[in-house]
């Protein structure tokens, strides 16, 4: 990670950027949702915004573009616990699943 | 008295690469995106079990929820610009933007206030519905967590900077260590904004 003063200087640009951009993503995520669009193409668009305002957030606030691959190691492992305890309730209201184990 | 040292607060770890300060902060994150994670998961199962659910935007304020989006965000700006500041020497810049991380989270929390006095008013509580049983919980942890980023905000600011006196180093981490969480705490509303307010 930088520190150097004119690394960090360079960095400060990146940050000005970056918010302008999660700005811009804000005004069109709020001016989609005035289109009332079908329910499904509506939660992908909102959601791949989000998405990509978060990695915005994460990679470049959080300094996670240029972090040791320890922490990496940890999100990793974090984000696969939180996928697998978001499916299982999930799937278990699936019907084919249900079935497939005699759940009435 | 013998007075216990931990090591590498203000340097990394040679196994690590990362100060233990540093891999704590994202230990205590990774903690914090099961909690989030756990309530995302009862909002998708309330919502798939449901027969009909709202919109959000019929219920809820969306400019006032949008204006406070841009007020987190913005935060977060300053946030980062305060832990720059003092990786570049400048203390008084760094006094300048964390007072206003502080003030915008203080904004935040009072515009959160006026919502949430608004539905008080028209007797809409957590028991009103499961929308907003998921809507309360959610949004009321979120905003326990800015009160504790101010907490903590506020002493690195006050009695807490002296550090900067003695171990510039260790205090720069702390400030890192501070922003971490609180650009967590934005990207959480990064997602709660359009999952509870806009879909």
């Amino acid at each position: 990670m930088a520190h150097t003063a004119e690394e960090v200087q360079k960095q400060v640009r990146i940050y000005i950027s970056v918010f302008v951009a999660l700005m811009a993503f804000t005004v069109i995520t709020v001016g989609v949702s005035y289109l009332h669009l079908a329910v499904i193409p509506a939660i992908i668009l909102a959601l791949t915004i989000a998405t990509i305002k978060g990695l915005l957030v994460a990679g470049y606030f959080m300094h996670l573009l240029s972090e040791k691959k320890l922490i990496y190691w940890v999100l990793i492992l974090t984000l696969l616990f939180f996928v697998v305890l978001l499916m299982i309730p999930s799937l278990t209201e699936n019907e084919m699943i249900r079935k497939a184990f005699h759940v009435s | 008295m013998s007075t216990a040292i931990i090591h590498y607060i203000d340097e990394p770890h040679p196994v690590t690469g990362v100060t233990n300060s540093k891999l704590g902060i994202w230990l205590f994150l990774a903690s914090e995106v099961m909690l989030f994670g756990a309530l995302f998961s009862a909002y998708i199962l309330l919502r798939t079990g449901s027969d009909v659910w709202p919109h959000g935007s019929t219920l809820l304020n969306v400019p006032l929820a949008t204006l406070n989006t841009i007020v987190l965000i913005t935060s977060s700006v300053t946030m980062v610009m305060a832990w720059a500041s003092l990786a570049m020497n400048r203390f008084s810049r760094y006094q300048l933007y964390m007072s206003l991380t502080i003030l915008l989270s203080f904004v935040f929390l009072v515009v959160k206030g006026f919502e949430y006095g608004h539905k008080f008013e028209h007797h809409i509580t957590p028991a009103t519905s499961s929308f907003y049983a998921i809507y309360f919980t959610m949004t009321g942890l979120h905003g326990l967590h800015i009160i504790g980023g101010i907490i903590v905000n506020l002493y690195l600011l006050l009695w807490g900077s002296r550090l900067w006196q003695t171990n510039p180093k260790q205090f720069t981490g702390r400030v890192e260590a501070a922003g971490l969480y609180w650009h967590f705490v934005d990207l959480v509303w990064i997602f709660l904004f359009p999952v509870l307010y806009l879909l």
